[in-house]
């Protein structure tokens, strides 16, 4: 099954340097930190503190997601740490003994074949695991919510964004435990088959995937898409897939579809078959600062300063490190700063790839409008963003915008819209409160 | 690695961008333009390109001027003054005078233009706006067509060589006259008398696909135009053979030119796919009433020049976006029927 799609910008075609290259694990760093979750805007506490030794896949919080340690070590600290957004949270700093000695909570349950949903459930509660756009919702909640309520349930193993490769060494690499992950989904959502959609370039993945759910008949179907950017937003996919519109407001549960992105799927698989908690990540390393970019399995909490030291440091010239891709990612300062499970990536660019404009000037040429992916019509909420009319942005959709950037990737006058339109979302925020 | 030493920077999402600007766009037009030049330096020796060396700096400079004296930052260097300079060298004919083709950038520029806010909120194509404006005001000097395969001098004009443009013929209903000037494949080519860069239907053409081919114009605007111009002389022939009627009305006069690379400016025309139609095709009506009725032998000129006025109200009504919504939107109730409903 093949679509095509409206809308979408072409940054897929962006030289994808990290596509072909194999998925190679990040040597041991010597420390992690891991950020407790923010509930209600306060840290949830630490079940461990300093002078602990911790063990591989151990819990050290029970927030909303559980953390689980990716080392084994002693706890140095526990006190606030600067993390990618730049503010300080409190952090709990594992020193690595490079032991790497397993918590001997971490084994394969008994019998998982024979788990009824409500059990499979539980045991994904203290997994950790969460997906790449939603790093505060962790899964058990979200498939607990639309559990009876979907047919169609999809793994989205398109990239998030360009640069990024990690779905598709996943794919090609780890297909078992991809299928794992869908048949894990199939019964806890009660369907027959999960989608796998990805992208139309992949043509190995795609090989990969159908020739193993042959070998191990698996519950699963591989859609390739034609698809362009923002390829992996849940409600231009959806579409893609199946037809259905979202209704402005809603989200993909109201049309009947569960999406779960790859890796989270992956993990699922991990969690309910061998009892691991989500300690990795899969995370491109590329950019023109990079010198030899690669795709790592990496812990999660490592200082990027390691992720980039593997790749052999960056250009002399390089002018900004990202945290996540080149389209939604957070420019870093502090190579101390963590890598949080939702970063598919660490990108940093010594070239002219932003190309602003000290004279951002929009022409009306309407290419915004054609790759708006929710059919939102950037053109003019920019005017009225321009003249500050709150009260017509919120009539002309602004909620809705899933601020994926292609509009403003596409602007021949450079025009910031994606700043402006986070600018009035936060203005409309204050208002409404 | 020692990351303290690079000099980071920071800024809003998304942090790449397609290389394609406006000034890439404008480097695509006046690309696009350029076999269009070429003929008619073939077809009338190195005038036109004098022409528009001269249109072109012109405008450059007015525009420097003008936002120089308003402290405005500098455009020039998105090629979009460039482009109009170019446009209205080839619109208008091979020995317009110098100072008629500067006074026609002065008009383009500052009035046209720059007084409405520049690139991007100009209400009027500049270079068709100030060639319609010369044509009407200096008639003589803006319908003095030169023979094909004549060398013009750098100075002044040819009145020995003069020629009846073919549109001229066609408003006279003299389709037997015009074939015995020109067939139609010289039509195609370019071989007749005619503004610089008109004549050449065959390059024209190619440039305007080219165009449409990177996606730097709508297909749209340019097809609906073309399309209803088409069909409305095709049925309307006044007694001619209608195919030869037809053909002969497209490939001459300013029309190619006016549907490819004036209509299709993305600042004047509509935004929407629905709006886009709708313009194209009232361009295409409005040349073909304008040449059977107007005052002038061409009508897409004025024809696109009106049709500029409707753009953004057109896209006030069908640029709805939202894919989600319903398509128009709703109207106003009417107060007075529900009022007798409840009374």
């Amino acid at each position: 099954m093949t679509h095509g799609l409206l809308g979408g910008g072409y940054p897929l075609r962006e030289k994808n340097a990290a596509f072909d290259k194999p998925i190679e694990p990040l040597p041991p760093p010597p420390r992690v930190v891991l950020p407790m979750p923010l509930q209600g805007g306060v840290p949830c506490r630490p079940g461990v503190k300093a002078g602990d030794y911790v063990t591989v896949g151990q819990k050290i919080a029970e927030g909303l997601p559980a953390v689980h340690t990716p080392i084994a070590g002693r706890v140095s600290t526990v006190s606030p740490q600067v993390q990618p957004s730049g503010t300080s949270v409190l952090s709990v700093v594992v020193d690595n003994d490079f032991s790497g000695a397993l918590c001997p909570a971490v084994r394969p349950p008994e019998n998982p074949d024979r788990l009824t949903a409500r059990q499979l459930l539980s045991r994904l509660e203290s997994s950790g695991i969460t997906e790449w756009n939603a790093p505060h919702l962790p899964i058990h909640k979200k498939i607990a919510a639309g559990m009876g309520r979907a047919d169609t349930v999809i793994i989205n193993a398109c990239e998030s964004e360009p640069y990024l490769a990690a779905n598709n060494r996943l794919a090609l690499e780890y297909p078992e435990q991809l299928l794992g992950g869908a048949g894990v989904l199939a019964r806890l959502y009660g369907v027959d088959r999960v989608h796998i959609a990805l992208e139309r370039e992949k043509r190995e993945a795609i090989q990969v995937l159908r020739a193993k759910i042959q070998e191990l008949r698996a519950p699963a179907v591989v859609d390739a898409l034609s698809l362009r950017y923002p390829q992996s937003a849940e409600k231009p996919l959806c579409r893609a897939l199946t037809g259905r519109r979202t209704p402005p407001g809603a989200s993909a549960a109201a049309i009947g579809c569960a999406v779960v992105d790859a890796p989270a799927a992956a993990a699922l698989y991990e969690a309910v078959f061998h009892g691991r908690p989500l300690t990795h990540r899969i995370v491109t390393v590329a950019g023109s600062g990079i010198q030899a970019p690669r795709n790592l399995l990496c812990p999660v909490g490592v200082p990027i300063r390691f992720l980039l030291d593997a790749c052999g440091g960056v250009d002399p010239k390089t002018f900004k490190i990202l945290l996540g891709g080149p389209m939604t990612g957070h420019a870093q300062y502090d190579m101390d700063a963590p890598l949080d499970s939702s970063a598919a990536a660490v990108l940093a660019f010594c070239a002219d790839e932003e190309r602003s404009s000290a004279h951002p000037r929009c022409i009306r040429c309407g290419r915004c409008v054609s790759v708006c992916p929710v059919g939102l019509r950037p053109v003019v909420l920019y005017r009225y963003e321009q003249a500050g009319r709150l009260d017509r942005l919120r009539q002309a959709g602004l909620a809705d915008c899933i601020e994926c950037g292609a509009c403003t990737y596409v602007c021949p006058g450079r025009a910031p819209l994606l700043q402006s339109f986070r600018t009035a979302k936060e203005r409309l925020g204050k208002e409404e409160a | 690695m020692n990351y303290s030493k690079l000099n980071l920077t920071g800024s809003s999402a998304p942090h790449i961008r397609t290389a394609s600007g406006t000034r890439q766009m404008m480097a695509a037009v006046l690309t696009a333009l350029l076999p269009a030049l070429g003929f008619a330096v073939y077809n009338f020796g190195p005038r036109p390109a004098v022409n528009a060396l001269v249109s072109i700096a012109g405008c450059c400079v007015c525009e420097l001027l003008f936002r120089l004296a308003r402290r405005q930052d500098m455009t020039v260097g998105d090629l979009s003054a460039a482009v109009t300079g170019l446009l209205l060298a080839l619109s208008c004919p091979v020995t317009v005078p110098y100072w008629l083709l500067l006074l026609g950038d002065l008009i383009a520029i500052v009035v046209v233009k720059q007084l409405f806010g520049g690139i991007g909120r100009n209400l009027l194509n500049p270079a068709l706006a100030a060639q319609t404006l010369l044509a009407l005001l200096w008639r003589g000097e803006m319908t003095l067509w030169t023979a094909p395969h004549t060398a013009v001098p750098l100075w002044g004009a040819v009145d020995a060589a003069a020629m009846p443009a073919p549109l001229e013929l066609l408003r006279a209903n003299d389709l037997a006259g015009l074939r015995e000037l020109y067939s139609l494949p010289e039509l195609l080519v370019g071989l007749t008398s005619g503004a610089a860069g008109e004549v050449s239907a065959l390059l024209l053409m190619a440039g305007g696909l080219f165009l449409i081919g990177r996606r730097t114009i709508s297909w749209r605007i340019p097809a609906a135009f073309l399309g209803t111009a088409a069909i409305l002389t095709f049925v309307f022939a006044w007694g001619n053979d209608r195919t030869e009627w037809m053909l002969c009305q497209l490939l001459s006069g300013g029309l190619l030119l006016a549907a490819f690379f004036m209509a299709a400016d993305p600042v004047t025309s509509p935004i929407s796919p629905a709006g886009q139609l709708l313009y194209g095709a009232g361009c295409g009506f409005l040349t073909v009433l304008l040449r059977y009725y107007g005052p002038l032998a061409e009508g897409a000129g004025c024809a696109v020049l009106l049709m500029n006025l409707l753009a953004r109200p057109l896209d006030a009504y069908l640029l709805t976006g939202h894919i989600d919504r319903p398509a128009l939107p709703e109207l106003p109730k009417m107060a007075g029927k529900s009022k007798t409903k409840h009374l």
